[in-house]
């Protein structure tokens, strides 16, 4: 038994090239040591309570409930410093990498809410950040290009694949083959090879610790579900975590449906359920072909656009305990007008899947979604489809 | 015979010739086409190999460089297959005598199944297998499918691979242990990398009874020189090669005239 989860199930492990090896087991001491240092633990909250803004609110969604027909509750994800929760892990992550000795930090970002949140906590912390971006990506999300320079980030625009998500972590992961001994990767979901999937998960369910602790205040009760967006899934398995233990607490993982799974446009690799298999240095639910090569995702939310997941999920999903679902592009656009429409808040095309699914899914008497970032960074592309 | 003695007979027959160290090319299967490379892998028998390693292309190579990547990508946009790769190029070369070690990522051996995966290998005569981002913790069932049937499962160790650790991979080293020169991914270095040798090699020679074969980053027949000259028991060439074999109009005769001189730069004679 290792300190730290590399196992969930069958599903997660170190398929990465042995130079990485030692600094896997680095990252894993350090995370072990400074969980339970008071003095860590002291800085990182001070950190998220200043100056990411933490605790986020829980918000009664009441038109949104009404449209539903049951209650919805969001958690305000999309409240915090730099828009989303990518910054609860990258603060987190980049004080671990401090205490390590390593002022190099590399990311990689999709939708570039990781980027943001990277290039934000080296800017805090006096480090340098370079963060690998699909070009695809960078078209799609410019503000926050922009953003990422400002913040004084290298962006490495990447050519290969696609151009999304999926060839920015290989190039990050490369990168990070190369220069590992000044470096730390700051992997942006629960994906990768171990200890990242538990570090992310440890640093990101302050989401759903907070919101466990918030609804039962608001509401006098649990939730009968909790749903979150899954890409890489760092906000749902943050918030889930919490659940996990209380039985009558449904969980529910919703993924990008993309043009429809039947099309095989999508990035919905748990619910479409494959073939599980390797991919940047985990096993897990992976898009891909009879022959092992992974195919490339589909989604409008450039964070959704990833064939791979977290490994934890893979077993939430086998294990019974959480239940996957997909939205399409479609869907998710709705969803996004809806909620600007009846709440005044513009979420992520990412968070839209989670919002879709719960306002068009029964029965539920009360239902605990995820927000897991504004939507600013989306409008174009969103308002590009929605006139078409 | 089985693999693991085709690739302990390579080395000795290399030591036995009087050569410094073995000559182990590398060319990614179905680049720039299918049947030029397994033109390149007889040119490359012809031209003093004493062992081959066959890449199989994969969609998301993490310990490659740009050239190798590239490689493969084209490979996949041509539909190139592993069945392909494995009896349309590994069986061409392995009939000609020269031991086949098969590189190839984990996925697409899980994707086939292991032991339909090793049975392949065996149908085509390939003597041993390596599996770049399969370290030592993911490696027993491998292993375990590898062994059962004589094929060697090479290990990597990295400059950064710590003392114990190293002395644990060598044990379980079998047919040779693939020692990476640099902290790096795959391609070409500029420069001498002749100091990081010597320590790289003596490190792993002390760790491991089998031969010790150095890659990642050597590309001329002077860097093959200096890393026999360290102690390497086999000198590993790829990217160079591999970029030989996309340029020009013949890359069957570009990729002779690489190997030639690398062959030159490990013959007996030299100083070493």
């Amino acid at each position: 038994m290792t300190a730290v989860e590399h196992r969930f199930g069958p599903y997660g492990g170190q398929y990465v090239p042995e130079m990485l090896m030692p600094a896997l087991a680095e990252l894993e001491d350090a995370w072990v040591a400074a969980r339970d240092d008071p003095e860590f633990r002291a800085e990182l909250d001070a950190l998220l309570r200043d100056y990411v803004g933490r605790p986020s609110p829980l918000y009664e969604a009441r038109r949104l409930s009404e449209a539903a027909g049951h209650r919805i509750f969001l958690k305000r994800e999309d409240l915090n410093h730099t828009g989303a929760h990518k910054i609860n892990n990258a603060i987190g992550q980049a004080l671990l990498a401090r205490r390590m000795g390593k002022r190099r930090i590399i990311a990689e970002t999709g939708a570039g809410q990781h980027g943001v949140a990277a290039a934000t906590a080296c800017a805090l912390l006096d480090l340098e950040c370079i963060v690998y971006m699909g070009t695809e990506d960078m078209r799609r999300q410019k503000p926050n290009v922009e953003r990422m320079g400002l913040l004084g980030a290298r962006v490495e625009p990447v050519q290969a694949g696609a151009r999304t998500l999926k060839e920015a972590v290989s190039a990050a992961i490369r990168d990070w083959v190369t220069n590992v001994e000044t470096t730390h990767y700051i992997i942006g979901s629960c994906v990768g090879p171990a200890p990242y999937p538990a570090l992310v998960r440890d640093l990101q369910r302050v989401i759903g610790d907070e919101a466990r602790a918030q609804v039962l205040d608001a509401a006098g009760r649990l939730p009968d579900r909790v749903i979150a967006c899954v890409g890489g899934g760092s906000n749902s398995i943050g918030v889930f975590t919490p659940f996990v233990a209380d039985p009558d607490v449904e969980l529910v993982g919703v993924e990008a449906a993309g043009e429809g799974i039947e099309t095989g446009r999508h990035g919905a690799p748990l619910t479409a359920a494959g073939l599980p298999g390797v991919l940047h240095g985990a096993f897990s639910a992976v898009m891909q072909d009879e022959d092992g090569q992974i195919l490339e995702a589909h989604s409008i939310s450039a964070g959704l656009d990833y064939p791979g997941t977290g490994p934890e999920h893979a077993w939430l999903r086998d294990s019974g305990r959480a239940r996957y679902v997909a939205i399409t592009d479609a869907q998710a656009l709705d969803a996004f007008a809806l909620t600007a429409r009846l709440e005044g808040i513009i979420p992520a095309l990412e968070s839209s899947h989670a919002i879709a699914w719960a306002v068009g899914n029964g029965p539920s008497e009360l239902d605990l979604v995820c927000l897991s970032g504004r939507g600013d960074k989306d409008l174009a592309e969103a308002l590009d489809h929605l006139s078409s | 015979m089985t693999g693991l003695e085709r690739i302990a007979e390579a080395f000795e027959s290399a030591r036995a010739d009087g050569r410094r160290a073995a000559l182990m090319p590398y060319l990614m299967g179905g680049f720039p086409d299918l049947d030029t490379s397994r033109r390149i892998g007889l040119e490359y028998a012809r031209a003093g190999a004493d062992l081959i390693e066959l890449g199989v292309p994969f969609s998301d190579p993490l310990a490659d460089g740009p050239v190798i990547h590239a490689a493969a990508t084209v490979a996949l946009r041509a539909r190139v297959k592993l069945p392909d790769v494995l009896s349309g190029v590994g069986r061409a070369i392995a009939d000609e005598g020269v031991p086949v070690v098969v590189m190839c990522y984990a996925n697409p051996i899980l994707a086939r199944g292991l032991d339909r995966f090793a049975d392949s290998l065996l149908e085509v005569g390939a003597s041993g297998l390596i599996v770049p981002d399969l370290p030592l913790e993911e490696a027993p069932a491998v292993l375990r499918a590898c062994d059962e049937r004589g094929l060697a499962l090479v290990p990597l160790v990295a400059p950064t691979t710590p003392e114990d650790r190293l002395a644990r991979i060598g044990a379980q080293a079998r047919g040779f242990l693939y020692t990476v020169s640099l902290t790096g991914t795959t391609g070409e270095r500029s420069g001498s990398l002749a100091d990081g040798f010597a320590a790289v090699v003596s490190r792993a020679a002390a760790c491991t009874e089998v031969p010790v074969a150095v890659g990642f980053g050597i590309s001329t027949p002077e860097q093959a020189g200096a890393a026999a000259a360290a102690g390497a028991d086999g000198v590993i060439v790829g990217s160079r090669l591999v970029r030989a074999a996309g340029e020009g109009p013949d890359p069957v005769a570009a990729v002779g005239v690489v190997m030639r001189e690398l062959a030159a730069g490990l013959a007996g004679s030299a100083v070493g």
